[in-house]
């Protein structure tokens, strides 16, 4: 078993560790992430990312490094605690910032309320991010 | 403390069309609460206990500030800003020069940067940079599980991978029993200032 954190949301998998490498079943990937694992490779939302070349998917499923490879997504594992993260890929996030779109996010005031940037479209925003540290 | 002169900032310019969304980079809401209920903001005040704003956004230091127009884009991007003057014995930045531009603009008295000097000023994540939020998000979700040792070995990791990042390494140190304002902290500072101030540094031209 490992807590497989999507960019923070996390998904219990079944995984087989083996010293520090993690084998997620097929079905699993799906349940975790929204891919699936098919011979032409990572598939979903009409686009298939090929597994990088040499990689290969045993009976116990695919790599979770050659997953995250694939995905172009950095990768933090901690076998001992049974949790790994997935993070934010560095291209998606290069191009979205070229772009100069400011990103969406929602996030949670003291009381638990919800706020997503998009919902001042239309206003100009001064955007002050900030820490008691 | 800089949040009742955003709000008040936000009460004199809100009819032109303007709102301050302030997020604490914060390990938890009751870090930030006496803060934010000092300020009584009316405008959102949020708190990201997963860097969340960090990661979109390549924000490595507090505070930092981005201007985003009506049409939803970066107008000016990452930029150091205080609104008060309380640290500027330490920065050298005053807030008066920087508060007259975002009145300028909110009030649609100037624009702000052209597209080109807008991509130009921005700095934009590196694959170690990327490597190093991962590592604090696990590390992050470790701690808030109480799993402070596995923790520890991923907030180490992250800022070994981004040295420069004080949203990580810094903004770890009250999860790792670290003084923020302590030696830790301070080593940090004069490196960042001995390598010429990179990454987190005033932009040259403020318009208006």
């Amino acid at each position: 078993m490992l807590t497989l954190l999507d960019a923070g949301r996390p998904v219990d998998v079944a995984a087989r560790t083996d010293g520090e490498r993690v084998t997620i079943p097929a079905g699993d990937v799906e349940r975790a992430l929204g891919w699936t694992l098919t011979p032409e490779g990572l598939c979903g939302e009409g686009v298939c990312i090929p597994l990088p070349a040499g990689s290969s998917v045993g009976p116990d499923g695919l790599d979770l490094a050659t997953l995250a490879q694939a995905l172009d997504r950095p990768l933090a594992l901690d076998t001992k605690a049974g949790a790994a993260y997935l993070g934010g890929a560095t291209g998606e996030r290069r191009r979205v910032l070229r772009s100069l779109h400011a990103p969406d996010f929602t996030l949670p005031d003291l009381e638990g309320r919800l706020h997503s940037l998009s919902d001042h479209r239309g206003k100009k925003v001064l955007l002050v991010a900030y820490a008691s540290w | 403390m800089d949040l009742p002169v955003w709000q008040a900032l936000y009460e004199e310019l809100k009819g032109h069309g303007f709102v301050v969304i302030t997020v604490a980079l914060d390990k938890s809401a009751d870090d930030a609460r006496p803060w934010i209920e000092a300020a009584r903001p009316a405008h959102p005040s949020l708190i990201d206990t997963r860097h969340v704003l960090a990661d979109l956004y390549n924000i490595v230091n507090v505070p930092t500030v981005l201007w985003i127009d009506a049409q939803g884009r970066i107008v000016r991007p990452n930029d150091v800003t205080f609104a008060t003057d309380t640290f500027k014995h330490v920065t050298g930045l005053e807030s008066a020069r920087p508060l007259a531009a975002i009145r300028a603009w909110a009030r649609g008295e100037t624009s702000a940067l052209p597209t080109e000097d807008a991509r130009r000023l921005q700095t934009l994540p590196s694959a170690s940079d990327q490597q190093a939020r991962a590592e604090f998000g696990l590390g992050q979700w470790l701690w808030e599980r109480g799993q402070r040792d596995a923790a520890e070995r991923h907030f180490v990791r992250a800022g070994e991978l981004a040295p420069h990042d004080f949203t990580i390494r810094r903004g770890t140190m009250p999860m790792r029993g670290i003084d923020p304002m302590g030696p830790e902290f301070r080593r940090m500072l004069q490196a960042w200032k001995d390598a010429g101030q990179p990454y987190y540094r005033p932009l040259p031209d403020l318009p208006g």
